[in-house]
């Protein structure tokens, strides 16, 4: 019998490799070449310095969403929300770039502290209904993340313009990119973020698996009957859970709002940053490693998808298409598990 | 016609780091009840459920009425008329009887219409022919255990098995249920239907079964006729040397209370008040167990005590301080331990190493943690200790408690409470599905926490078990404790008696007549 901890790191794995096969079946049946097609979203994510600058800059934000969802995970909890704790985030942190004239090496910091606040208020929200009331947090996140869209457009009209759809520039001192860092990736928009979500990946790791506030969360997220028993308040371990991952999930959005762009612009629709997190985050297997690397792979095939068109004639759509087989292949994992053991099994 | 419906022969089946099966060999006669006897962690449940398909042994073979073959999965083993109920149900709460016995293989009528009413027909003269005296239309979650235990039986007989295996019936069930479930494994063997039946408790293989093979460490020692054998020799046989019955101990020193009692009422979580001004007392050096028939407020009692329950009224107080709705965490700080009677529930959490379990109270303290940073090395340090003080049986610590067998998950759990010197140490059938080896070290435990002047309060609806190990008995019925007697000065019939609501004259009375 395998052991688990090898079946964890092979069935992602595995699944990706048959996400991109049944890509190619696709493109195949459509008439297209998938060695040309695979050629160019290579090419696009990796081809030259400034296509890795952008697949790095399209990670940072999905990292920190996928850590949110992860977190949640962890402590037994389902954190829909991650998508309306990037927009108050990413508000908060482009009102403190904007409203505020410091050194860089307090504006920055105080920008994701906002971030991080603002998310984790509204993370508070479903969490504290969840631990009072016992109101499941899917439904209250979901109601919470059109609150977020609408009320952040509001205030972007309002509070940081004159009813335009876009607010000002944030000031430079509040900026995480620097023009040396973005020359060198080929004039991308790459920003010193990714070290900020690696620390948060490493803050993320130390918390669940080495201090006490971890070992608590995740005895409730196993099993929440055993943690009372224990002594453990379930009650204050949800809250807590909920803060936390809604905190990483507004610094997600300060990725975007003091990195990628600068400002922050009215939105018709969600930025799918949080709900990519949901598959970053099954795809990592909820471990802080994991959701970097499944992070880095969605970014890299998103950017490299926009090259596929005018390379290989084969449609961007092709990506969602892949993205969408490997979760299918990660949530079908039961069924490769068995796959994998009737392969061992003959082997014997 | 083939002699065996099931043989097994030269089984071995390994697991990461332990070898749970070797070489055994298991042969089952069409309508007898075969016993599988082995210590805590011995490979019973294993072996069944390669019979059953749940796992793929690396060696050996099976033969079903003569005919070798493999068994890959569940369904197979249903379709050769093998049915088995588990040590831990596997039942859907919110469904009735009947949707869960015809799960997975529902009779529809046409075009995918479930017929619910033919299905319940069916299933009602199916119970009515072996007098399981099951309700197929009540929801499970409504049901004691024991019926929801005869369900489980349904389930395989309503999917034609021949061979039933139940896995440790009798550990869930009170005394009567377990009379009634003799008499339904009887009406079952009358007609042709083979049971494999894993128990603890010699006296249930003596009065029920005709042969029993007993497996020890893994490997298969013998398979004997229950007739030609008695308790003691097969207690020898399976722990490998001469098991105590009876708990030898001194008479009690009790001291000053430790645990008193006054007027509690609880309420379940139904609303209905299960606790009704009860009154009890424990004292330093006395071990007080309390009999009584299951569903008498004791659970709510010992979850009141240990701050998992809200009490309505009246007053808990440990050590002359009051603990009356304190936080769990609280009560545990001041001093009290507890055995809890479901294991799978609270515990322990079955996804964390047994090391991590072992400190599921103490992880916030020195030396398991400092400034909030965990010491994983201390952890795993008290674990070996704890492990082989207690022998709990693991491939190592770091083994999740999912993956120890029930009855080391137990001993784990009694490690870990009683390791604490609590001065109160709440036991609520701390032996259930323990083999009698392991049984007779934890009432030994007991009894040395007793000595050392702890007080003991021990749940347990095995009247063998109250009888055996407490200096004191109180017999609890609807919310209140109704008796106090001395185990020497009692017997099973006037406890049976008290325990159903005589009062204490009558009791002694009648109980005098029977004799
Ligand atoms: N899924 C598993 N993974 C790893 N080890 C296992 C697994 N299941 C059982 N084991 C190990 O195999 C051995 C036999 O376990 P098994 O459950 O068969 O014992 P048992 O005889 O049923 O004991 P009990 O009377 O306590 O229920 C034990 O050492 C146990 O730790
Ligand atoms: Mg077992």
């Amino acid at each position: 019998m395998m052991e688990n901890k090898k079946l964890n790191i092979l069935i992602p794995i595995l699944s990706v490799l048959l996400g991109f096969l049944v890509g190619a079946i696709v493109m195949l049946a459509f008439g297209y070449n998938p060695i040309e097609g695979y050629a160019a979203l290579f090419q696009g994510a990796f081809g030259s310095m400034y296509n890795i600058g952008e697949s790095i800059r399209r990670t940072i934000p999905l990292v920190l969403s996928g850590l949110a969802i992860a977190f949640a995970f962890r402590s037994g909890l389902f954190n829909i929300g991650a998508e309306g704790q990037v927009f108050v985030g990413w508000f908060a942190a482009v009102w403190v770039g904007v409203a505020f004239d410091l050194p860089a090496i307090i504006h920055i910091p105080l920008a994701i502290l906002a971030a991080a606040v603002a998310g984790a208020l509204w993370a508070f929200v479903p969490g504290i209904l969840k631990a009072t009331r016992g109101v499941h947090e899917v439904v209250v996140t979901i109601m919470m993340n059109y609150i977020a869209l609408h009320t952040t457009n509001y205030l972007i009209r309002t509070l940081l313009s004159d009813g335009g759809s876009q607010s000002e520039r944030i000031a430079n001192s509040a900026w995480l990119a620097t023009p040396g860092l973005q020359e060198m990736f080929g004039y991308s928009q790459i920003h010193w973020g990714f070290i900020v979500s690696i620390i948060f990946a490493v803050f993320v790791w130390f918390f669940l698996e080495k201090t006490t506030y971890g070992y608590e969360l995740r005895a409730v997220g196993f099993n929440p009957h055993a943690a009372k028993y224990s002594g453990m308040s379930v009650k204050r371990n949800i809250v807590l859970a909920m803060l936390i991952s809604g905190g990483l999930a507004g610094i997600g959005g300060a990725m975007e709002g003091i990195g990628t762009f600068g400002y922050m612009y009215t939105h018709g629709a969600f930025t799918n940053l949080g709900f990519d997190g949901i598959a970053v985050a099954l795809l990592g297997a909820n471990t802080a490693p994991g959701v970097v690397l499944a992070a880095f792979l969605f970014g890299a095939l998103k950017v490299g998808a926009l090259s596929m068109p005018p390379l290989s004639g084969v449609p961007a759509e092709l990506v969602e298409i892949v993205i969408a087989m490997i979760i299918f292949f990660v949530a079908a994992s039961y069924m490769i598990r068995l796959v994998i053991m009737r392969f061992k099994k003959e082997e014997n | 016609m083939e002699k065996y419906v099931i043989e097994m022969l030269n089984i071995r089946k390994e697991f990461p780091g332990i070898v749970a099966n070797n070489n055994i060999n298991l042969q089952v006669k069409k309508g007898e009840i075969h016993a599988l006897l082995g210590e805590n962690g011995a490979g019973k449940s294993t072996l069944m459920n390669v019979l059953f398909g749940l796992y793929q042994p690396e060696k050996g073979e099976i033969r079903v009425r003569g005919e070798k073959i493999k068994i890959t999965n569940p369904n197979v083993a249903n379709e050769l008329g093998i049915g088995m109920v588990h040590q831990h149900f596997m039942l859907v709460e919110p469904f009735t009887v009947a949707q869960n016995i015809i799960l997975g293989s529902e009779p529809t009528k046409g075009a995918g219409y479930v017929d619910i009413k033919q299905a319940e027909k069916e299933i009602k003269e199916l119970s009515d022919r072996y007098g399981l005296s099951v309700d197929p239309s009540a929801k499970v979650r409504d049901i004691s255990v024991g019926m929801q235990q005869r369900a489980e039986i349904l389930k395989t007989l309503y999917r034609g098995a021949e061979v039933i295996i139940l896995d440790e019936p009798t550990a869930v069930l009170t005394p009567q249920e377990i009379l009634e479930l003799i008499s339904i494994m009887r009406n079952l063997t009358k007609e042709g239907i083979s049971i494999i039946l894993i128990t603890h408790k010699l006296k249930e293989i003596m009065e029920v079964c005709d042969r029993v093979t007993v497996i020890r460490k893994g490997e298969g020692i013998d398979t004997v006729n229950v007739k030609d054998t008695n308790v003691d020799d097969l207690a020898a046989l399976m722990v490998g040397r001469q098991v105590n019955f009876k708990t030898e101990k001194t008479p009690a020193k009790p001291k000053e209370a430790i645990l008193s009692i006054k007027d509690l009422q609880v309420k379940d979580a139904r609303q209905a008040m299960m606790v009704k001004g009860l009154n009890l007392a424990v004292r330093a050096g006395e071990i007080v167990g309390i009999a009584g028939i299951d569903g008498n407020g004791q659970s709510e009692l010992i979850e009141a005590i240990t701050g998992l329950r809200k009490s309505e009224s009246g007053e808990i107080k440990l050590n002359s301080k009051t603990i009356t709705n304190l936080s769990p965490r609280k009560v545990t700080e001041s001093g009290v331990a507890h055995i809890p009677q479901d294991r799978h529930k609270f515990g322990l959490v079955l996804d964390y190493p047994i090391a991590e379990n072992i400190v599921l109270q103490t992880y916030y303290k020195k030396p398991f943690s400092k400034n909030k940073v965990l010491s994983f090395k201390a952890i795993y340090e008290h674990a070996d200790k704890l492990i082989k003080d207690f022998d709990v049986r693991t491939p190592s610590p770091k083994t999740k408690a999912r993956a120890l067998s029930g009855g080391n998950q137990q001993k784990a759990i009694i490690a870990r409470e009683v390791d604490r010197s609590p001065d109160l140490l709440i036991a609520a059938q701390p032996t259930r599905g323990l083999d009698v080896g392991a049984i007779e070290t934890i009432h030994r435990r007991l009894i040395e926490e007793r000595d050392k002047g702890r007080a003991v309060l021990l749940v347990s609806f095995e009247l063998d078990e109250v009888m055996n190990v407490s200096d004191r008995i109180a017999v609890m019925f609807d919310g209140q404790i109704v008796a106090e007697v001395k185990p020497e000065e009692t017997n099973e019939q006037e406890l049976g008696l008290l325990m159903a609501g005589s009062s204490k004259e009558k009791a002694r009375q009648k109980a005098g007549e029977e004799k």
